[in-house]
């Protein structure tokens, strides 16, 4: 069945409620809706999350914007939490202490912060383990729920408050770290990265993926952050659209160790579209800092020809 | 009829959890504890247990994975020393503070620094008041008997609350002893089914657990917590009887060894009881009228019922198997002298920090105890009563 947003949205109500106090603007729960709207409507999901904006906005005692079952326990380990969860839902199954005929499926969110820096272990442990699980890393490039301090998936020069731009260092002067290739490193059969652009097509399609194809998956997201990036809370879908059309974030997947990028720009845009309408790279377009932007341009290029190779060398056979 | 056996503690620890049959045991080795999911590891292989045995890639993932199973609706317990338990402890607070019956046998071991795989105490008084009731094992038998009350005492819907049973790395842990089981549908009856009410697996009713909790009730439920921990002390003395009555064997709170007409006692937790034990029943030959009072139930710790058992000795002296660092005593000694002066108890009593490390308890060390007690009685006065057992003072 062709995609078709409209039908999506009348057919499948969302599971993650209004009422949260995630910022107008945010990438996070425009992404968490979405993933959660690939769900059948007759699963039950058990959802964990670590600690950061997306668990304390939205699950403040007594309220809760989640209709699944959802657990939060500490910012490292959302990945070692959900492999409890889905250990217990394996056991009791198998023991017949759970009806046969209803599905549960096991999905975990987790920050930037909580995924690549502080939470790469416990991520790496439940990966390296299979349980049935999605990991839905929904990457806003540093540790926004703190203040903005850069963390090892913000980009290169990017100014945050422990990467400041300063007189003499111009920022976060170290290269971002590439999760969804240590993903793919796990050998798990499914990994993606995706963003929530145009219809969703693309982020709906790989969540229902990650969700349905059994063994661990890792979606990695963008999820842009009005705050730290510094845009217009009404220029969202525009910041995603910028990062996919200039190949700062390829849309790809991982299937079984086979490399598919799920789109390829006619006229791929240059790195500054999706500089300039940032804050946080704002000294990067001083007089005199041209180098950094042809620097920036630099890495994003060899990482997408990296990627071209890797997709056909992954397709040859 | 009972089974004898021979086992060593983790042996009898791990039997324990095969008879229980939990549904989910996340685990990760350290030494000396490691043996416990090893021996399980096997069960679950050869298909003896129902459990998902989930290997995880630290302690704090341990934990984790059964705070998630636990909450999800199984049954997990997890065993570790030491580090680990040292790795856990952001974990430890949040599985009490969920109020999940999580069960954990902990081996116990020097806490690192420096690098140390013996036994001392200073792994469990580090998490001593994190919610954790907290129940300590003379021998082989006991490890194994706590066990087998574990989840009972840990679901009980009055309490709620996570539960570690320890004993003492190596010394127990690795020394092979005779041994009474129970038989496994005796067992099987005795620990009963999990139930909870609310459970993430319960599609009928979804829940969220573990939120953002700020000032308007963080306290309410913290209360509640000490609550819960309050009431665990009539739950472990219902559970004991209940034990009692299934194998002879009596627990209680704490155990009085030859107490009632003592006039110096020796307060201690683990196997240093039994060498404790042997002392006591040497002095009593030579009219020396000593006692032990051995700790089983450390948290919650029963304060009232010690005073009133050490109110009518003349010396006494507690034995902490950590030092707190802290210019003025080890833990339990803090822990008894406040009791004793809320229930306006005034006996002497010295405190002494030994067996670091895994340094050598004596019966010769136990000895010169209870010969400090009686010049304590004899002179009344007690200089210093922040002490050490077996320290070399030279270098």
């Amino acid at each position: 069945m062709a995609y078709n947003l409209k039908q999506i949205v009348a057919e499948k109500p969302s599971r993650f409620t209004a009422g949260h106090r995630m910022c107008a603007g945010c990438g996070a729960p425009v992404v968490g809706r979405m993933v959660l709207r690939a769900l059948k409507p007759e699963d039950h999901a058990v959802i964990a999350c670590a600690t950061g904006c997306m668990e304390v906005s939205t699950f403040i005692y007594p309220y809760t914007s989640w209709t699944d079952s959802f657990i939060h326990t500490a910012f490292e380990c959302a990945g070692a939490t959900e492999s409890g969860v889905e250990a217990a839902y394996v056991s009791l199954k198998k023991q017949g202490k759970l009806p046969q005929d209803k599905d549960t499926k096991f999905i975990a969110f987790g920050g930037d912060g909580g995924t690549y820096d502080i939470g790469l272990q416990s991520l790496s442990g439940a990966m390296e383990r299979g349980h049935d699980m999605v990991y839905v890393c929904y990457d806003n490039g540093a540790y926004m729920n703190t203040g903005i301090q850069r963390s090892s998936a913000t980009p290169k020069y990017a100014d945050t408050t422990t990467s400041p731009a300063g007189t003499k260092i111009p920022g976060k002067m170290q290269s971002r770290k590439d999760l969804a290739k240590i993903m793919v490193g796990h050998h798990i059969p499914y990994v993606a990265q995706t963003a929530a652009i145009s219809n969703f097509k693309d982020l709906y399609e790989k969540s229902e993926k990650a969700i349905y194809t059994k063994g661990a998956a890792f979606l990695n997201v963008l999820a842009p952050c009005p705050r730290g990036w510094g845009y217009a809370t009404d220029e969202l879908m525009t910041i995603n659209k910028l990062a996919v059309e200039t190949c700062y974030w390829p849309l790809y997947e991982v299937i079984d160790g086979r490399y598919v990028i799920n789109y390829k720009p006619k006229n791929k845009l240059p790195i500054e579209e999706f500089l300039k309408p940032q804050k946080r790279f704002k000294h990067m377009f001083k007089p005199g800092n041209e180098w950094m932007i042809e620097d920036f341009q630099k890495e994003v290029d060899a990482r997408w020809e990296e990627l071209l190779y890797l997709e056909e060398a992954t397709n040859k056979n | 009829m009972s089974i004898r056996e021979r086992l060593s503690g983790n042996e009898a620890v791990a039997t324990a959890m095969k008879q229980i049959n939990p549904d989910v045991v996340a685990a990760f080795p350290i030494t000396p504890s490691t043996e416990i999911p090893q021996y399980f590891s096997t069960f679950v292989s050869n298909g003896t247990v129902d459990t998902e045995f989930v290997a995880v890639e630290s302690e704090h993932s341990a934990m984790s994975a059964c705070i998630g199973a636990e909450a999800a609706g199984a049954r997990a317990m997890t065993a570790t020393s030491a580090n680990g338990l040292s790795l856990m402890w952001e974990m430890i607070y949040i599985a009490s503070s969920l109020r999940l019956p999580i069960v954990l046998s902990l081996v116990n071991r020097a806490v690192s620094g420096p690098l140390n795989i013996h036994n001392d105490h200073s792994d469990a008084m580090g998490v001593r008041d994190s919610g954790w009731i907290m129940l300590f094992s003379e021998n082989n038998q006991e490890a194994y008997d706590n066990t087998l009350m574990a989840h009972r005492i840990a679901e009980h819907k009055d309490v709620l609350l996570p539960l570690m049973v320890c004993q003492d790395g190596f010394i127990t842990s690795h020394s092979i002893e005779n041994i009474e089981l129970v038989e496994d549908d005796k067992v099987k009856e005795f620990v009963g089914t999990y139930k909870p009410e609310h459970y993430l697996l319960n599609a009928n009713e979804p829940m969220a657990v573990g939120p953002l909790d700020l000032q308007a009730y963080l306290f309410e439920h913290k209360y509640q917590q000490a609550e819960a921990m309050r009431k665990a002390k009539d739950v472990i003395l219902e559970v004991s009887k209940d034990f009692e009555k299934l194998t002879g064997r009596k627990y209680e709170l704490f155990e009085s060894y030859m107490l009632d007409d003592a006039e110096i006692a020796i307060v201690c937790m683990n196997s240093t009881a039994g060498t404790t034990k042997a002392v006591v029943n040497d002095l009593r030959k030579k009219g020396v009228k000593a006692g032990l009072l051995k700790i089983r139930v450390y948290r919650p710790f029963p304060g009232e019922e010690i005073a009133k058992a050490l109110s009518g000795l003349k010396a006494v002296a507690v034995l902490d198997k950590a030092d707190s660092l802290n210019a003025i005593g080890g833990a339990l000694f803090g822990d008894v002298t406040s009791c004793m002066y809320t229930q306006k108890q005034n006996v002497p009593i010295v405190n002494y920090i030994y067996g670091i490390g895994g340094r050598d308890t004596k019966t010769s060390d136990i000895e010169s105890v209870f010969t400090d007690l009686e010049t304590i009685v004899k002179t009344g006065n007690i200089d210093n009563p922040y002490r050490y057992l077996g320290l070399r003072k030279e270098n």
